[in-house]
């Protein structure tokens, strides 16, 4: 249960249209975050469910005082943030422990910071070891203990300090299912039977049942930039069980958003440049989410909940996998359901030639960044070009990170669909070899922009 | 915090002393004494000419051994403090970076025994009258060998700290102080370890080479093994050669058993996780100190203290924050143009006052005729890594896959590396002398007599670090002969291989020295070379022709590391790496 509905009084966290930027090499500036608002009140669990580099685990940085905001106001307790605070405390997906210390050594560390005297440094490292049920393996080092239990770990080091908030940064994304299962439960006895002094938890996280199963109130953050999308309370006590209706209504509801977001966000953007953040998706995966959508019981329409069951993917690589079809226009999303288009349908009933021709249309024609390189390998006299050229022009739009993953990506996609083919140790893109067979006797005449071979691929009118 | 009476302190069964305590107490009060007494005698009053006793009486090495040990300690101390601020300098200070990483590339290429020549002079004049001059040059040649590796170590390692781990550091509220000493420092370690002892393997042999100095003429032979071992040639006594011999190889052995097995042992706590299948290192050492319940308790006040150390300046508070960023200090933009140019003005000119020093003192056409020399030694250096590397890469394989084998044999590997190749030289002159060899061929594999271990070594802990799986995969693909040497097997180890490789190069270029003028009694071999030009410079003490010498071996050895080993370097680390 909500511990307190007296929201009145000043935030634990207050955040008013907070915007981030980075810089990219070339000094041109990134927007990662833009008007954000945000309110932890006491007594409340917020989960923030956004897709991987959304910005989310940003603005959890921002919230820990780890890295300014460029603009708007960050404040805790009404006061400007300038730098970690004493109330605030994390929990990080790595678990950030330090392996040459013990369990106890590693738990007392924040406090040996603030010069605790070292009895009752001792005194409560034990108390907070014992609250997570670590009590035994305090002599231990991180490397003896299981991943649970190392995260385990991460929440006594936290709240050893006492901490007003805490703030979780995808703990539970690092262990499996069983145990995070466990984990959540234990933390949520803590929380709801008052035996912790936190008042307030932020959790990051991008699996929807676990924000669902936790959180007060869920904020979807859309990316690029970063902004809350949309905020849906949950009011259900208490253990919740995943299985009831009220709890699948709460999940639907937020698959439904959560892929919203991925359609107003496309809406908004003006037409797709190279910058594009290409999403996370392997063809392979590509291709037989594709068939699992055709086949039934779905037949081409498939609510978003019942598949991430079928398939049994994470969210996170579910809703790449989502973002791709619709970019590619091999599916639309509407209302938390996913249809195939036609050529989402001509695509799976093809056999893997014609299939690697129509992703090669629809790559051509939706992709600007492979279009692009086609083009630039097509004019080249060699039908060679170095990576770099390309990570150079990412690198306008994207950090250097997310240049080289999308790069990546677009080779995948590439290479699946014999657009471009890639040298890992010469670090070059070209055409795929057959077709350079063929050119063999017109080697000598440059060609020029409009070879034939664009004709060959180019999309047939629809 | 107040202590207890101290005889309560003893009747408590805590600190009452167990039988760990009778091994590792007499232990400690002996080497503390031993300190105590060498240390007394490096600081006798002594003058320029005088001869210093030395004779070739066995009896007389154990003490021998302790001076030249203590030279060991104390260089390996100094490089410690070196490596701790300039390392750390280099990776905080961001406008320092620029000039300390460079000048630290520079250094390491510079052939350690030019820095005994140069710098022998300036530190006798330090302590005039007293042996302490001397000692410190002998000292300063043998940190020379170390300092350079071990602060690219740590360099290489703040680099790397996990970003999570410094978040965590600033969340639980370290300051930067605390967070070096913590947090830096511990994920450093296990690098550092490995590379002191690898610096001091390599020690050995300047601990040799350093301590019979030639002054302006004069000879300076401090007691230690290396005058001794210089005695014995002057003398042409065998005997004596085998007793240094023996001498060298229990040194080697102290320095491993009390030093650097209970260290590598230890610092395997600040490793980040077990490989699989990866052997914990052990030392009975180690053991017996944290066995031992008399010893706990005497160090539980310097680790008390330690811990007070570290604390110190804690953050800074502001109400409830700790001021992490606000108006940070960020230089104009003009900055960075003007520090580069500034650094390339520096570097223009001092290469002009370079050029033109040389070109006053010893003309250009020497700088031609020692430059075709430093083709002579690349080319000595270039076949003979080749050579060695055929017949150790096979042997290496052989062993490596063989796990019983090669737990027992690389220890004995490590050991070569360690002994100084430098006692060997005698036998190779009376042999050269005695067979009417080719002395510009028969001198060079002295050159890497004592480096070719370090390829040896590499190729046999890479071979025993190929995973099973690839193995078994291997052999049900069938891949036999050269198809599986090519494949699979050379691919796989190359990693270490060039490791091994560059190590082995450096050494080699710093042993050609001495290896390219070598002597026995009367008898006197040189060959041409890079190496044989400094040797006679400094044997002349003819100032620009050493400084000329060394600039070029520093040219060819870093032409040599920027166009061979850096790139195969990358490559390894880039594309062959396991995992």
């Amino acid at each position: 249960m909500n511990h307190a509905a007296n929201g009145s009084g000043i935030a634990l966290l207050d955040l008013k249209g907070v915007k981030k930027t980075f810089r990219t090499p070339d000094r041109k500036e990134r927007t990662v975050l833009e008007g954000v608002d945000f309110r932890l009140a006491e007594g409340e669990i917020v989960a923030l469910l956004g897709k991987s580099g959304s910005g989310k685990s940003t603005l959890l940085r921002i919230m820990a005082g780890l890295i300014p905001a460029n603009g708007g106001q960050v404040l805790y307790r009404g006061q400007p943030m300038i730098g970690p605070a004493r109330g605030i405390s994390m929990v990080f997906q790595s678990f950030a422990l330090f392996p040459w210390l013990t369990v106890q050594e590693n738990v007392e560390l924040g406090l040996e910071a603030l010069g605790v005297h070292r009895d009752e440094r001792e005194d409560r490292a034990k108390e907070a070891i014992e609250l997570i049920g670590l009590d035994g393996f305090e002599g231990a080092y991180p490397k003896e203990l299981s991943g649970g239990m190392r995260q385990r770990v991460g929440f006594a080091r936290a709240l050893v300090m006492r901490p007003d908030v805490m703030l979780l940064d995808e703990p539970f994304s690092a262990l499996d299912v069983l145990t995070s299962e466990t984990l959540r439960a234990d933390l949520l006895e803590l929380w709801d039977e008052r035996r912790i002094p936190t008042k307030g938890i932020l959790l990051v996280s991008h699996n929807i049942e676990e924000a669902v199963s936790m959180a007060d109130r869920i904020l979807v953050f859309s990316s690029d930039p970063g902004r809350v999308r949309a905020e849906i309370p949950v009011g259900l006590p208490r253990p919740r069980d995943p299985e009831s209706a009220a709890f699948r209504q709460i999940v639907d509801e937020v698959y439904g958003l959560m892929t919203a977001s991925v359609r107003a966000g496309a809406a908004a953007a003006e037409p797709m440049t190279i910058g594009y953040r290409i999403p996370d998706a392997q063809p392979g995966k590509i291709a037989s989410l594709l068939e699992t959508v055709a086949e039934p019981p779905f037949n081409g329409r498939a609510d978003l909940p019942a598949l991430a069951e079928a398939t049994e993917l994470p969210d996170d690589s579910l809703f790449h996998l989502f973002e791709a079809l619709r970019a590619l226009g091999f599916a639309r999303l509407a209302a938390g359901d996913i249809f195939l288009t036609p050529s989402g349908h001509a695509f799976v009933e093809a056999e893997n030639d014609q299939r690697k021709q129509i992703f090669a249309e629809h790559l051509l024609r939706s992709i600007p960044l492979a279009a692009h390189i086609r083009r630039v390998l097509d004019e080249r006299r060699g039908h060679r070009a170095p990576e770099d050229r390309f990570l150079q022009e990412l690198q306008d739009y994207l950090t250097d990170d997310e240049a080289e993953r999308v790069l990546e990506v677009v080779i995948s996609w590439g290479r699946y669909a014999e657009l471009f083919d890639y040298d890992y140790n010469a670090g070059m893109l070209m055409l795929p070899e057959d077709e350079d067979d063929d050119e063999e006797d017109g080697e000598d005449t440059p060609r020029s922009a409009e070879s034939p071979r664009r004709e060959d691929v180019s999309p047939p009118a629809e | 915090m107040p202590l207890p009476p101290t005889r309560a302190i003893f009747a408590s069964p805590e600190f009452r002393p167990n039988a760990w305590d009778a091994a590792l107490v007499p232990l400690i009060f002996l080497l503390l004494t031993l300190l105590a007494y060498g240390g007394s005698q490096m600081t006798t009053p002594y003058d320029v000419g005088t001869q210093l006793p030395l004779s070739l009486d066995p009896a007389n090495l154990p003490y021998y051994l302790l001076r030249s040990a203590l030279r060991m300690a104390a260089a390996l101390a100094c490089s410690l403090l070196f490596t701790l601020v300039y390392a750390t300098l280099a990776a905080k200070v961001k406008p320092l970076e620029k000039i300390l990483i460079p000048i630290l590339d520079i250094l390491q290429s510079i052939p350690i025994l030019g820095f005994l020549s140069i710098t022998v002079t300036g530190f006798i004049a330090l302590f005039p009258g007293n042996l302490l001059g001397v000692e410190c040059a002998a000292i300063f040649a043998i940190f020379t060998s170390q300092a350079w590796n071990m602060a690219f170590s740590l360099y290489g390692s703040l680099q790397t700290v996990p970003n999570d781990l410094i978040e965590a550091s600033k969340v639980f509220h370290l300051s930067p102080w605390q967070r070096f000493w913590r947090l830096e420092l511990p994920w450093a370690v296990p690098g550092l370890v490995w590379n002191t002892m690898m610096s001091v393997s390599g020690g050995w042999f300047f601990v040799v080479a350093s301590e019979a100095i030639s002054v302006s003429g004069q000879n300076i032979m401090l007691p230690g093994v290396g005058s001794y071992i210089a005695l014995a040639i002057a003398d042409k006594n065998l005997g004596a050669i085998g007793w240094a011999i023996l001498t060298v190889l229990a040194g080697i052995l102290i320095y491993d058993q009390l030093m650097f097995r209970p260290l590598v042992a230890w610092a395997d706590k600040f490793k980040f996780d077990y490989m699989p299948g990866e052997q914990i290192p052990e030392s009975w050492l180690l053991t017996l100190m944290q066995r031992a319940r008399f010893f706990g308790f005497l160090v539980a006040l310097p680790s008390r203290l330690w811990d007070r150390f570290t604390g110190l300046i804690p953050r800074r508070r502001e109400g409830m924050f700790i001021r992490l960023h606000g108006p940070v200090f960020t230089p104009p933009a003009w900055f960075d143009p003007a520090w580069n140019t500034v650094l390339l003005a520096a570097a223009g000119i001092a290469l002009v006052k370079v050029a033109l020093f040389v070109h006053a003192s010893v003309g250009m056409a020497e700088v031609g005729r020692v430059l075709l020399y430093g083709l002579a030694t690349t080319l000595r250096v270039s076949v003979l890594i080749a050579l060695a590397s055929v017949i150790w890469v096979p042997i290496g394989v052989w062993i490596g896959t063989r796990p019983r084998i090669a737990q027992n044999l690389q220890a004995v590997a490590q050991f070569l590396a360690a002994f100084p190749a430098n006692l060997m030289f005698p036998v190779a002159v009376m042999l050269i002398v005695h067979f009417h060899l080719n002395v510009d061929v028969w001198t060079s594999p002295l050159m890497i007599l004592g480096t070719q271990w370090y390829i040896l070594f590499n190729v046999i802990a890479g071979a025993s670090a190929l995973p099973q799986d690839l193995k078994d995969a291997a052999g049900t693909l069938g891949l036999k002969g050269w198809l599986r040497w090519k494949r699979f097997i050379l691919p796989a180890i190359f990693p270490s291989y060039i490791t091994g490789a560059i190590t082995a190069s450096g050494g080699s270029w710093n042993a050609s020295i001495v290896s390219e003028l070598v002597s026995w009694g009367n008898t006197q071999l040189e060959a041409v070379g890079l190496g044989s030009y400094i040797a006679k410079a400094t044997a002349d003490g003819d100032f620009p022709r050493i400084a000329l010498g060394i600039a070029v071996m520093c040219l060819f050895v870093m032409a040599f590391n920027r166009l061979l080993w850096r790139r195969l370097y990358t490559l390894a680390a880039d594309r062959l790496r396991l995992s």
